[in-house]
């Protein structure tokens, strides 16, 4: 038993070395890019739109409303970064119901990808928002002494992101291994339902942190 | 005792302790925070939908403490560094 997807490696050359995240995270890339174009076709504005169509407006309509109630006053400009991040750990976490399937998301690996991608939009974000005077004064808020704790809070934040996505995905997939070896089968069945519970809820967790995050960052003007 | 059996009892014992007693502090406030979810559901029943996503946020939270002590178990179970050093080092010898 393999403690992540990270150490089944499928083909390699030289120091090249291809595993089973990489090449996991590179289907679900194309699952979710070339749904969205298939779908995205011919897409109409009258009454009567086709039901993938709705299904991905009730999608976008619920990522704006969310990241609005955040807090930030112009969603469109956060919205294709949040929402591709919610999408892509929820439909990484969903496809563990497809039978093995082991979800990149459960390697420390991807975890830290995603919230190192955090970490760089998050100044982004806020110096094109408020400025880089204006961000950077938001270290100093609301005395000069927090600026360390400011700081280490940044980086903590970012580790906590990784780790807890990390520790989420891959506690689900351990329990059910171990559960399968002692247990008949409906109780793997029971923790595969929780497993999927949980894995939406992490991915409407990182998204929602990772809006709140830019949204102090770029809070700083209004104040 | 060898270092071989140091190092696995003091792997195994820190492994349980750390995830039984990492659990207790999570647990303890998660029910704290569920509860006053559900006063103040009881309260305003119109804020429901504010109220149980700022739950839920909330429980995330708090669950990462449980998530890091599962990890650090998890580490020393299957991915113990010093474990695999020390067996490289007696497998060499």
């Amino acid at each position: 038993m393999h403690l992540s997807s990270d150490q089944v490696i499928l083909w390699q050359s030289g120091f090249v070395k291809l595993n089973l995240t990489i090449v996991t995270t590179w289907a679900l890339m194309l699952l979710l890019a070339g749904g969205s174009a298939f779908i995205t076709r011919r897409l109409s504005t009258s009454i009567t739109i086709s039901r993938w169509q709705s299904v991905l407006e009730i999608i976008v309509t619920m990522a704006r409303q969310q990241i609005g109630e955040v807090g930030l006053e112009k969603p469109e400009k956060y919205l294709p970064y949040i929402a591709t991040l919610f999408l892509f750990i929820a439909t990484s976490n969903l496809c563990t119901i497809i039978p093995g399937y082991e979800p990149p998301t459960g390697s420390l690996s991807t975890t830290a990808a995603l919230a190192l991608s955090v970490f760089i939009a998050v100044p982004l974000f806020g110096i094109a928002g408020s400025g880089l005077k204006g961000y950077l004064k938001s270290y100093i808020d609301p005395t000069p002494i927090m600026l360390p704790f400011n700081i280490i809070g940044d980086f903590t934040r970012t580790m906590a992101l990784a780790v807890r996505l990390f520790g989420n995905m891959m506690s689900g997939d351990m329990i059910l291994v171990i559960l399968l070896t002692i247990s008949p089968l409906i109780f793997p069945v029971l923790m595969s339902i929780l497993g999927l519970l949980t894995g939406m809820v992490q991915a409407y967790i990182f998204s929602i942190l990772a809006t709140v995050y830019i949204a102090a960052a770029t809070r700083t003007r209004e104040k | 005792m060898d270092t071989l059996t140091i190092i696995a009892i003091a792997s195994i014992v820190t492994a349980g302790l750390t995830i039984g007693i990492g659990a207790i502090g999570p647990a303890l406030g998660e029910g704290r925070a569920v509860s006053s979810a559900l006063t103040s559901l009881a309260q305003q029943p119109d804020a429901a939908s504010s109220i149980t996503r700022t739950l839920f946020v909330g429980l995330a939270m708090i669950e990462s403490i449980a998530i890091y002590c599962f990890v650090i178990s998890i580490i020393l179970i299957f991915a113990n560094p010093f474990w695999n050093h020390a067996i490289s080092q007696a497998g060499g010898r």
